[in-house]
């Protein structure tokens, strides 16, 4: 028997706060501009949808190290799922958005064999290779996408029963902050899991994992599942809430956005991610408005600065400020 | 019997590093491998763990063949390894690092805090905020997080300072004693591995050219030194 005692060593160090401090900042922002801007709540819809699929692909990039050029389609995919649905007369929101989770899930537990092995270049062209091919195919299968026209003859039930989808979009915006706030905190608990760990261990040296028993192959697969599903929830939201699905959903647009999106942000920070998805959502609105011609220029240059002066994005930063504030 | 190593031959690719060695633990035992720099002392820890080309020869754990097993079910079986690299994941903290290998088993978060008091000091740290003697103990912790019944050292001290070498030292004894751990351990400090180890091998180009109890090894090792010295 071993000599040690456990109780004469006292307990084990105190863990790490629920949540980061910025959290309680992201959700009394996101609730203060439902009264502040009541007149932008589309707007802050789609910006709820855009941090979701963010944490998505966070999820793959940010704690797993799997880069991929092809996210959106789990995305384009979620929205086509949930479209489709409510087209054949499911228009319940709930259902459609398992329907868009499950679909984008099963997805990625096809593709996961070919995207989990090789390297970070030969995962950028497997999953660019990929997306073209659902993007094709989805622009081919007219009948049930809508083709290049997109899908916007479908009806969303009440939520719960409930809750219509009113005009000015105030059920969309609780509703789409409500299923932020669960996958914001799914994906906490997740990230900081045991399974969590392993996925950092993994990200950082995944030669290392297997000899301390962790099944590299089987942890990225089901990352990729997770993160595939998540994303499925967004795209379903994102359909249900603008009552619309289109090709650009699934496009390689979409895919290159997110990555530009999570970095803004700072990889593998959840706060940051969401952070920069909001930021990215309102300067791409803003500059958009000054300029619709040339406002991707903007955002480039925004991009731009931020790697040069946030190193580590949106989520370094906070990292630095919250050492600076416990030396103070 | 735990371990039973026979005949085997490994290596990279073409290129073949050990030949025809064979040797046993049982459980609890420890042994030493002792040799010169390039000897395949290392590539004889990596074909046990399931990261060098065996091309023959038997790796038998509790008389099962583990060959085909790739080095997370090694691991799964009770083989736990502390590479030379140590290979810390520098992005998480000192707990981290050690909860990410924690498996169901005796030793636990408590027992290595116990074991390495300054782990537990530096709990909050990352793992690239730490000595390099804090790595080490840091690193052979993780490796004891998933309760292996067979522990392989590769190089555990090299690059430590004396002081640090005794404390290894002592944790590794203390660790034989309380828990029972079998050990491998590859050294270039001979004497300090044969102190810690039951049996030692001695490698000389990928062959097994002396093999003993450690205590007759000790007291020849004149002889020893003249096998593994430049």
């Amino acid at each position: 028997m071993s000599a040690l005692n456990p109780a004469s060593h006292g307990g084990l160090s105190k863990p790490a706060l629920p949540f980061s401090p910025v959290t309680p900042l992201i959700f009394a922002a996101l609730i203060a501009s439902y009264f502040l801007f009541p007149n932008h709540l589309a707007l802050a819809t789609q910006i709820l949808v855009l941090m979701i699929f963010a944490l998505s692909y966070d999820l793959l990039q940010g704690h797993a190290g799997i880069v991929s050029l092809g996210h959106a389609v789990f995305l384009g995919l979620g929205a086509y799922g949930s479209a489709i649905l409510a087209r054949w007369g499911f228009t319940d929101p709930l259902l459609g958005l398992a329907a868009g989770a499950s679909i984008s899930a099963l997805v990625a537990l096809v593709l996961s064999p070919i995207v989990v092995r090789g390297s970070d270049f030969t995962r950028l062209l497997v999953t660019l290779g990929v997306a073209s091919l659902i993007h094709e195919a989805a622009n081919r299968m007219r009948d049930l996408t809508g083709g290049a026209d997109g899908l916007a003859d479908f009806e969303v039930a009440p939520l719960l029963g409930l809750f219509a989808f009113d005009f000015e979009g105030r059920t969309a915006f609780l509703y789409a902050l409500t299923v932020f706030a669960l996958v914001y905190a799914a994906l906490w608990r997740v990230t900081t899991s045991p399974f969590g760990l392993a996925l950092r261990g993994i990200r950082e040296n995944s030669r290392r994992m297997p000899a301390i028993g962790s099944p590299v192959a089987r942890h990225l697969a089901v990352s990729y599942l997770l993160s595939g599903a998540i994303a499925g929830v967004g795209g379903a939201l994102l359909a249900q809430t603008s009552r619309f699905a289109s090709l650009d959903m699934l496009g390689f647009e979409r895919s290159a956005e997110i990555v530009m999106v999570v970095t803004l942000g700072g990889t593998g920070h959840i706060a940051g991610v969401s952070i920069g998805a909001a930021a990215f959502g309102l300067v791409k609105d803003a500059l958009s408005t000054v300029s619709p011609r040339y406002w991707q220029l903007g955002l480039g240059v925004v991009l731009m600065a931020s790697v040069f002066l946030a190193r580590g994005g949106i989520g370094g930063l906070i990292e630095r400020f919250g050492r600076f504030g416990r030396r103070a | 019997m735990l371990l039973e190593i026979e005949s085997l031959v490994a290596g990279y690719g073409d290129a073949v590093v050990i030949e025809d060695v064979g040797f046993h633990l049982d459980e609890g035992e420890g042994l030493a491998v002792l040799g010169r720099n390039g000897v395949g002392k290392t590539t004889l820890i990596l074909a046990l763990m399931g990261h060098a080309r065996v091309t023959a020869g038997a790796i038998r754990w509790r008389g099962e063949e583990i060959r085909s097993r790739d080095a997370s079910g090694r691991a799964a079986l009770g083989i736990g390894w502390v590479p030379q690299e140590r290979d810390i994941f520098a992005s998480l903290t000192v707990e981290e690092n050690l909860l990410v290998a924690r498996r169901p088993g005796q030793f636990g978060l408590v027992e290595a805090y116990a074991m390495f008091p300054r782990l537990r000091e530096r709990r909050r740290n990352h793992g690239d905020n730490l000595s390099g003697g804090e790595q080490q103990m840091l690193a052979i912790a993780r490796a004891l997080m998933t309760n292996p019944r067979l522990l392989a050292l590769d190089e555990p001290f090299e690059g430590l300072a004396p002081v640090i070498v005794e404390e290894l030292e002592h944790s590794i004894r203390r660790l034989r004693q309380e828990f029972g751990f079998g050990i491998i351990i590859v050294e270039q400090h001979a004497e300090d591995a044969l102190r810690l180890s039951d049996r030692a091998i001695v490698l000389d180009r990928g062959r097994i050219v002396r093999a003993g109890a450690a205590d007759d090894l000790l007291a020849d090792f004149e002889a020893v030194r003249s096998l593994i010295s430049v």
